[in-house]
Parts: C-alpha cells; sequence; structure tokens
C-alpha cells in the first residue's frame, strides 16, 4: 500500500515537469513495447485474421494460386453445418475431449496425491512418469498403433491369455474413438501431474497436521483439504486440457487416419483433411472448421474465467 | 474488480492465440533450401528426400542441369509436402523451374493455372504411351511428362505357394484366385494382404479391383463396383486377409509380406529390389480381371512440370533439361537409379527389357495400366477418390454392407464435384 501511494505523488509530482519529457517517456514506453506489439500481430493476429478470410471465400487450389476467390460469405459454414458429418465429428470431439482430460486429469490427480510422500526412489518413478512427455509424438503415436495391431499386437496377445477373443481396436468403429482416447490419455496424465504436484506444494502442511489432530482419515483430508484448495490449480489444468486436446490431430492422424470410416474424426481432425489430406486441398471448409474449433475453446475461456469469479 | 477483468482479457486473448495456432494452415514442413533463382542456377523440387545430395539421383539431376549448361539447385519433400509447397510457391509467385510431381497432383496444379503447357515451349510430347502421359493432359493440353511409370501387381512368396500346391499360373482371373487363397488357408498359412488405409493410397489399391470388375469412377455404386468391394470385404470374413489391412499402407503390407507368412501382397514396382532381398523367394503375376486377363492396374509415377516463370526466356534450357531427362538412355538410367521405374516410352521400355528381362511382367503391367485422372476426370479425382476410400473402409470395417458403402460413396463423390 505504502509503495503504491508513493508511487501516485511521483507520478503528480511528474506532471507539474516539463509534458515533453513525459512525451518522451510514453514513447519509450512504448518503445519497450513495440517487440511484443510485433510479435502479437505477425504471429497472432495476422494468421486469425487469414483463417477468417479463408473461411469467407472460396478458396480452390486455383483462387489461392490466382489470389482471386470468391467471396461466399457465411456458406463454408452453412455447408459444414448441414454436412452430414459434422454431428459425427461434434460427438466424437466431444467423447475424446472430455473422456480425455476427465481421465487425464483423475489419474494425474491420484499420482500427484501419491508422490506427495517422499519414499525411496520417489524422484526417479516420478521422472518416469514424464517419459510420455518427452518422446516425440510419432514415435508414440506408432508405438501404439503397433500395440494395438489387430493381428500383431501385444495388447490383443495379452487379453487372448485371458481367453478374450481379438478386439479389432483400430479397424472396427466401434473401438476405434477408444483406442485414440487410450493413448491420448496416457500421453496427458504427465502435464497433469506435474501442475497438480507443483500445485499440491502450496497446500500448507499445518492444515493437514491440524486436521490429523482432529482425527480426520485420508479420505476425509482429500476431500475437505487437498480438493478445494486446489481448485484454481485443477481448473487451469482441465482448461488447457481441454485447449490442448480439443486442437489434437497428430496422434489420431498416425493411429488411424480419423477412420474407419470416420469412427475416430473429430473436428480437428476433419480440418486437417479438408486441407492437407487429400490431393484436393480445400482450405475455405478447414478454415471454417478451424475457426468453429476456436470459437469452442473460447466459450470454455469464458467459463473458466466465470468460474474463477465464483471462486474467488 | 480491475484486475480480474484484466486477467480475463489476457486468459481470453491467450486463449484465441493457441487456438489460432492450432488451425491456421501451414505449409507442410521437410524442406529445406531456397527457391531464390539466381542467374545461371535453376530451381528443381522432387519428392525424393530419401535421396540426399550425394546420391546417384542427384547426380543424375546435376548432369542434366551441366549438360545444359546450368547448375541445378535440387530440394526434396516428402509428397504431400510437395503440393502444399508448391501452391504457396504458385501464390508468392516463386515457382521452382521444375516440379516432379505425383501425377494426380499435375491436373490440380494445372488447372490452377500454375504449369506451363509443353506445347508452350516446343517439346514432343508424342514418344510417350499414350495411357501414362494421359494423367498429364487437361482440356486437351498436356502439363507434363512422366519420368517413368510404376503400377501394382501380386507379389507371392513362392514357398508358401510349393507347399499349398498352388501354381502361380493358375490364377487367371478371380474364382481361381479365391481358390488359390483358400488352398493356402487349408496348408495354415495367411493368405493375402493389402493396403485399404483411409488415404488415397487405399483407392489406389482398389483401383484394380474395381476396374477388374467392369466399374468406372464416375458410376461407384455401379453392380461391378460392388462386386469388387464384396470380394474384398469377403476376403476378411474368411480370414483370407488380416483385419489391420483396414489401417495397412502400402509400407505395413510390405513389412507383413516380409515376415514370410503371406502367400500374396499387393504391391508396386518400387520393391522390386526388395522382394529380391527377402528371405525367401518370390514372384509376380498380374492382378486378374474378375473374368480373365489382367485387370487394368493404376499408373503410378511422377511427371516433370514447369511451372509457369515471368522471365520466359528460362523456358529454353528448361526444355534441354527435360529432354536429357528424357531420352530412351535417359529413361532407362532414371529407371535403374531407381530400380522401380519403368520407362514411360515404347523405346525406353525396349531398352530396359534388353538390359534387365526379370522387368517383363511390370512393363506388360505399364503398358496395361490406367491414369486415375484419365477418363477426363481431372480435378475431380481427388474427390471421387476420397469418398471410394470411405466407401472402402466402411465396408471393411463392418459399419455398412458393401452395396449400402458405395451408395453412401457415389451421394458423396456427386455432392463433392458438384460444390
Amino acid at each position: 500500500m505504502t509503495s503504491l501511494r508513493t508511487g501516485t505523488v511521483m507520478t503528480r509530482r511528474a506532471a507539474h515537469a516539463a509534458a515533453p519529457h513525459r512525451r518522451a517517456r510514453r514513447w519509450t514506453a512504448l518503445a519497450f513495447l513495440a517487440p511484443l506489439l510485433v510479435y502479437l500481430l505477425v504471429f497472432y493476429a495476422y494468421p486469425l485474421y487469414r483463417n477468417i478470410e479463408l473461411s469467407l471465400h472460396d478458396y480452390t487450389p486455383r483462387a489461392f494460386i490466382q489470389g482471386d476467390p470468391e467471396f461466399t460469405g457465411l456458406e463454408n459454414y452453412a455447408k459444414i453445418l448441414s454436412d452430414g458429418a459434422f454431428l459425427r465429428a461434434l460427438g466424437n470431439t466431444a467423447l475424446f475431449t472430455l473422456g480425455s482430460i476427465a481421465a487425464q486429469y483423475a489419474i494425474g490427480l491420484a499420482l500427484a496425491v501419491f508422490f506427495q510422500r517422499t519414499f525411496r526412489l520417489s524422484a526417479v518413478l516420478r521422472a518416469m512418469f514424464l517419459v510420455p512427455w518427452l518422446l516425440p509424438l510419432i514415435v508414440s503415436a506408432s508405438t501404439w498403433s503397433w500395440m494395438l495391431n489387430s493381428e500383431n499386437g501385444i495388447v490383443n496377445a495379452a487379453l487372448q491369455a485371458f481367453g478374450v477373443g481379438q478386439i479389432n481396436w483400430l479397424t472396427s468403429p466401434d473401438t476405434s474413438l477408444l483406442a485414440v482416447t487410450v493413448a491420448n490419455v496416457w500421453l496427458g496424465v504427465p502435464f497433469n501431474l506435474v501442475i497438480l504436484h507443483a500445485g499440491l506444494q502450496n497446500i500448507p502442511a499445518e492444515l493437514y497436521e491440524a486436521a490429523g489432530l482432529d482425527g480426520a482419515g485420508a479420505w476425509q483430508r482429500f476431500r475437505s483439504i487437498t480438493f478445494p484448495l486446489l481448485r484454481p490449480v485443477s481448473l487451469i489444468t482441465l482448461l488447457l486440457g481441454l485447449i490442448y486436446t480439443l486442437k489434437v490431430v497428430d496422434i489420431i492422424w498416425i493411429m488411424t487416419r480419423g477412420g474407419p470410416a470416420d469412427a475416430s474424426t473429430t473436428l480437428a481432425i476433419w480440418s486437417y483433411r479438408e486441407a492437407f489430406g487429400t490431393g484436393q486441398p480445400d482450405f475455405s471448409p478447414a478454415a471454417a472448421v478451424g475457426n468453429l474449433l476456436i470459437l469452442i475453446a473460447f466459450a470454455a475461456g469464458l467459463a473458466h474465467v466465470r468460474l474463477q469469479k465464483e471462486g474467488s | 474488480m480491475k484486475s480480474t477483468s484484466a486477467k480475463a482479457t489476457v486468459i481470453a486473448t491467450a486463449l484465441l492465440a493457441l487456438a489460432a495456432c492450432a488451425s491456421a494452415p501451414t505449409g507442410g514442413g521437410g524442406g529445406t533450401g531456397t527457391t531464390a533463382t539466381a542467374a545461371g542456377a535453376y530451381t528443381w523440387w522432387d519428392p525424393y528426400p530419401q535421396h540426399d545430395a550425394g546420391s546417384a539421383w542427384a547426380k543424375r539431376v546435376n548432369s542434366c542441369g551441366q549438360q545444359a549448361g546450368v547448375t541445378i539447385q535440387r530440394t526434396a519433400y516428402d509428397t504431400t509436402a510437395l503440393t502444399n509447397q508448391a501452391l504457396l510457391a504458385g501464390q508468392e509467385g516463386n515457382a521452382p523451374d521444375v516440379i516432379l510431381l505425383d501425377n494426380p497432383a499435375v491436373s490440380t496444379l494445372a488447372d490452377a493455372g500454375m504449369l506451363t503447357a509443353m506445347a508452350d515451349f516446343g517439346l514432343d510430347t508424342a514418344r510417350f504411351d499414350k495411357n501414362l502421359i494421359a494423367a498429364g493432359e487437361l482440356d486437351g493440353k498436356t502439363y507434363g511428362i512422366p519420368i517413368g511409370a510404376n503400377t501394382l501387381a501380386l507379389y507371392y512368396n513362392k514357398k508358401i505357394l510349393d507347399q499349398a500346391g498352388v501354381e502361380p499360373d493358375s490364377i487367371k482371373d478371380w474364382a481361381s484366385l479365391g481358390a488359390a487363397l483358400k488352398k493356402v488357408k487349408a496348408a495354415g498359412k495367411k493368405p493375402i494382404t493389402f493396403a485399404g488405409i483411409g488415404t488415397e493410397e487405399g483407392s489406389f489399391q482398389f483401383l484394380p479391383w474395381f476396374w477388374g470388375a467392369g466399374a468406372q469412377l464416375t458410376q461407384l455404386d455401379s453392380p461391378q463396383a460392388v462386386e469388387a468391394l464384396e470380394l474384398w470385404s469377403s476376403w476378411l470374413k474368411d480370414g483370407l486377409a488380416p483385419n489391420s489391412v483396414i489401417s495397412n499402407s502400402q509400407n505395413t503390407t510390405w513389412e507383413e509380406f516380409l515376415t514370410g507368412e503371406f502367400a500374396f501382397a499387393e504391391n508396386g514396382t518400387w520393391q522390386i529390389n526388395s522382394a529380391a532381398k527377402a528371405g525367401f523367394p518370390t514372384g509376380v503375376v498380374q492382378i486378374p480381371a474378375k473374368d480373365g486377363g489382367a485387370a487394368p492396374t493404376p499408373t503410378g509415377g511422377e511427371f516433370i512440370t514447369v511451372p509457369v516463370q515471368k522471365d520466359t526466356k528460362r523456358y529454353d534450357v528448361t526444355k534441354k533439361i527435360l529432354e536429357c531427362m528424357t531420352t530412351p538412355e535417359g529413361l532407362v538410367e532414371t529407371g535403374t537409379t531407381f530400380a522401380y521405374y519403368i520407362p514411360s516410352t515404347a523405346d525406353g521400355q525396349q531398352r530396359i527389357l534388353a538390359q534387365e528381362p526379370g522387368l517383363k511382367p511390370w512393363v506388360e503391367a505399364v503398358r496395361s495400366a490406367k491414369g486415375r485422372t484419365s477418363d477426363n476426370l481431372g480435378t475431380d479425382y481427388p474427390k471421387i477418390s476420397e469418398a471410394l476410400w470411405t466407401g472402402v473402409q466402411k465396408a471393411l470395417s463392418g459399419a455398412a454392407s458393401p452395396a449400402d458403402a458405395l451408395k453412401q460413396a457415389q451421394a458423396q463423390a456427386k455432392q463433392a464435384i458438384g460444390g
């Protein structure tokens, strides 16, 4: 508070000083800001603008090169929303995203609580849980698709040992979405573990001691102390998880190409396939699907802000 | 209060930014090098990143440049990245002098107005096989010349066929192929594998059966088309082909074949060397048509194309480079450099046969092969193909019956072309 007050006094004094001096300071401030502003404009504002522009025109390869796309307004969006594949992709996106982040969060939290206690080799073990994060995606996704192979996969071999028949994980329309979700959960656990583990360090140990003295059991301590105090960290973890999962393309593309026959096609896969997955690049509908994803992520962000306000 | 709303703005901006990163189209990476066209240097793009600067292929490209009196700056991308890079370069107006394009991409880029017609700089295209060069034609003009061609056939594992008592020459039509597959299964081996993946490769592998039944790409749900898809589906249902074919790429299929457990594999000219090095004796039969004879197989392989340049004086040298690459000796050299290219002219084919008589079944297959974009499909082909492979995936995975899957495919194709 004191420092704030001196701050205001000083600004007032500065106001009495010569105006050019103040202007120069403003320019200096702007100059310091400039690199960031330029960066934001070039790497965020422009791509976003371009994406919207692509989606409002009909960019055939010909129009893309000649630079004379026809302005079609919201036609691309109308086409996408009325496409039979849209509802399917939306449903798949919801299942994939919500399933992934729910499981990632639950497993990540369980592991974080587990690693709260230090025991022999706990640091080593914790480090090992980070491995999925360190592997290049092409490696982990290919490994998953080998493991889940219908005929020669290790998963089916293990299941057969218990008398379960062959499950066509990646090639049956009933299981391919589940298969890519499981792989994605495995990829996302380390992220949840790290953030939640860090969040746990901020909960004062005295609270647990006091609760212990009052006779609270492990489960009650978790429910009444850990979970509520972890709320802000949990919220941001879930939000980041949501955004990250919404835009997942690589793992699904490598494992199933969104197939068989659209069974694991999410909105992100759909967008990617329209633009780059066929011999005929259709940038406009791809950009329109991409923009829908941005809107969904944006809505989730607003919901997060709302929840945070309620919390505090 | 103020801080919360500021925070809200920050988070909202960050979100937008994150999501924007995710969806903004970016050109596929994978390439190095520049497109700067310094005087005396001609730029060349091809889809062969496996051949580095010291490879025989790179040397061959360079020697054609030297003969034309210039140096060639070669850049290699993978196939899909190459098309995207080409589109971007076309938009920026700094396209290279020469691009080697996968043949279905030729009509797409030609339609975009990015390519120069061969006739416009006086290159004679009459000597190339009609069925091969058809993929480079659009509205009566030829926009590229094939530097060679590859296609599909059935490789077989001779050891397994001997065990099962199958004579490769007995495979003349679908019925005799079916009988052979059942014999192999009865002998306790895996009969056949192919690539039914949901990409262009899936359509490429399905086309010999599709065309072999007498179906046309303009009518995906014809009774003949249904018969072809029923053949593939029945192989899966009867355990003649593994379920993994639904997600198999052609490479995966080949890996499966190399394990020595499969009697047949549908694969292409590019595996000739690998087949010779396999741990068991192999052979090749042509893919049979339904009622006998060889089925028309789709042609694969790259076309040399010449993107439009602002400085039209460059075409003279480019023409010399193209001619150097496509003389009969040049085609044979390209063919042997890659070990999987059949020359695209009758003259070249005779010469390579004189050198390597073992290529005879492949030369025949290439002669009876058919371009995917032929029949004047041109830029419609990629859309039809997407509908086709989706239909194949539906039927193989059991999501729909072959007839229903193809009915949906036809509707999808019609909508995509009309729209």
